[in-house]
């Protein structure tokens, strides 16, 4: 090729490139605006603060309610509830593979977690209901296990291959300078992995931990099908929830275009996007407070 | 000297990393109180050699250690001898200063709570180590400062400070100017100096000058033996072996 044709398509890539990234963004921020846009509308029919601290949610009742918080309690109490439990396990066990494990538990445990994250959400709702559900049920004497409990349980599954894998490699990562340093001035391998190595893989564990809460709060499916989507107000693990996410598929289907119910589903998703926005600011400020003590 | 103390020995030494022979019978021993150079080419084990004294090796599945270890008449490979308190005794300051991701004073506070010293006597004793190791006018200000912001000097001094804080008997020191300007380099090797009124010291170093310049006794490796040992003047200017010779009149390295 000669010169000219070379620069050409040098240039006509480079176009090409950025209209991909472009593209990305006006995706973005036409969800947003569409986001927006339909929460705007909705509260010009439902004032906001009757959103925020209703406490019903029943848009088909002869009086209709749009209170979030029911909604918003069982998406904190599952979520909460899955973080819980996933959290020290997650952590406990890539400190496990990382510090303690030899080559061929490693070499098993790996594969075995990356499994875990390849399996659907039904399937996982599909053991929530014909195996935690009578478990539970059967533990509790409630006449099913279809509950905010069933739904924890369910999440932190499907949370902890994440958490396993960001976590191990932040543990992974720590210099191994840090752990003989530590185990140089008389400190056992509990209290350096305790001290030392976990401290110092702190922005990775804590990243790990917010994609965690973040998958467990965008889930819908497991939810769905493994909490009872019952519509009262929520009083604890063992009752039946029903989560924002579990009421905006329930509800989308068969609701009229344009109407309350209709931007009201929009204003429930805002408000499910603010959480996870939260969430990610949150795991960024603490990702930065302990990116101080690292680099120089 | 006829009086010298020996406080640490090792005899009829070997070692293996997997089936790889790294150190063969190694003899040798230190006394109270000295400052003991270990010189050799690259690879010759002598961090082998240095972290067989505070057992690093431990933490090595593969590495296979075999001899009689020695400090104050204890056995340091003994069934009995609890290995944190070993390392809490032989300290050990390596080749790139490596302060934990903490706070000044959390860098010494850490080994004083993790061997038990009381919280009220552990200002008096973080401020002694740092003066010690003349650090403390440097960073007395900002003992809250993370320790990664301090220059590689003082981070190495800081370093020498978290050992010296525990008393140790015995200080490793693997090339710890190695990774420092001159000017540094030159204050760890006065505070070195200082140090041996109260510690024993044995300090790899790939520098001939500073052997000269800190230690009494110099130790010649090579390829996992120890060719030669004695007086450092000796050793530099009056080794009994040609490969001694060679290797101190930088003929290879
Ligand atoms: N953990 C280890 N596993 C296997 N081989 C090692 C290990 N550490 C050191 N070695 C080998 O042992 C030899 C001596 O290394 P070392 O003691 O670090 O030498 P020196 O400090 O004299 O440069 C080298 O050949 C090195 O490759
Ligand atoms: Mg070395």
């Amino acid at each position: 090729m000669n010169l000219a044709a070379r620069e050409y398509v040098d240039k006509t890539v480079k176009q090409l490139i950025r209209i991909t990234g472009l593209i990305v963004i006006l995706i973005l921020t036409g969800i947003f605006l569409m986001l927006l846009y339909n929460t705007f509308a909705f509260f010009r029919h439902i004032k906001p603060l009757d959103f925020i601290t209703g406490t019903q949610w029943n848009p088909s009742g002869k009086i209709a309610r749009y209170g979030i918080l029911p909604l918003l309690v069982s998406t904190c109490l599952v979520t909460l509830g899955a973080m819980a439990i996933a959290i020290p396990l997650g952590i406990g066990t890539a400190a496990y593979i990382s510090e303690y494990a030899g080559k061929r538990q490693k070499n098993i445990l790996k594969p075995a977690i990356e499994m875990l994250a390849a399996i659907p959400s039904v399937a996982i709702g599909f053991l929530g209901i014909v195996f935690v559900g009578p478990f539970i049920a059967g533990a509790t004497g409630l006449p099913n296990g279809l509950n905010a409990l069933n739904g924890a349980i369910l999440l932190s599954v499907m949370a902890l291959p994440t958490i396993i894998t960001v976590a191990e490699d932040a543990l992974r990562g720590v210099p191994h300078t840090y752990k003989e340093a530590s185990y140089g001035v008389g400190a056992t391998k509990w209290e350096t992995l305790l001290k030392v190595t976990i401290p110092a893989a702190a922005p990775g564990i804590i990243a790990a931990v917010m994609l965690g809460v973040g998958r467990a709060i965008g889930e819908t499916m497991t939810v769905l099908m493994a909490t009872g989507n019952a519509q009262a107000f929520p009083q604890g693990f063992l009752q039946s929830v029903r989560t924002i996410t579990a009421t905006i598929a329930i509800e989308t289907g068969e609701v009229p275009y344009q109407t309350t119910h209709y931007f009201a589903l929009f204003a429930i998703a805002s408000v499910l996007f603010l959480i996870t926005l939260l969430v990610n600011v949150i795991g960024e400020h603490f990702v930065n407070k302990f990116r101080k003590y690292h680099s120089a | 000297m006829v009086d010298e103390q020996i406080i640490l020995s090792a005899q009829q030494v070997n070692l293996w990393f997997g089936s790889k022979q790294i150190l063969k019978n190694i003899d040798i021993s230190f006394a109270k109180n000295s400052v003991t150079a270990l010189i050799g080419p690259s690879g010759c084990g002598k961090s082998t050699l240095l972290r067989s004294f505070n057992r690093m090796h431990d933490l090595s599945p593969d590495a296979r250690v075999e001899g009689q270890f020695l400090l104050d008449k204890q056995n340091l490979y003994a069934k009995d001898m609890s290995v944190t308190q070993l390392r809490r005794r032989v300290g050990m300051v390596f080749q790139k200063a490596n302060p934990f991701p903490k706070s000044i004073y959390e860098n010494i506070n850490y080994g004083l709570k993790i061997n038990g010293v009381p919280k009220s006597e552990r200002d008096a004793i973080i401020e002694g180590a740092l003066k010690e190791s003349y650090i403390w006018d440097e960073v007395k200000d900002e003992l809250n400062k993370p320790a990664t912001r301090l220059s590689g000097g003082q981070q190495q001094r800081l370093c020498i400070a978290r050992t010296v804080a525990l008393r140790p008997e015995v200080i490793l020191m693997d090339e710890p100017c190695s990774a420092l300007d001159p000017l540094s380099t030159l204050k760890i090797e006065e505070l070195i100096i200082k140090l041996k009124k109260d510690y024993t010291i044995i300090i790899v170093t790939h520098n001939m000058q500073q052997a000269q310049r800190v230690a009494d006794k110099t130790v010649f490796m090579y390829m996992g033996e120890i060719i030669e040992s004695g007086n450092t003047h000796d050793i530099f200017n009056n080794p009994n072996k040609e490969l001694t010779n060679n290797y101190v009149k930088g003929k290879f390295g």
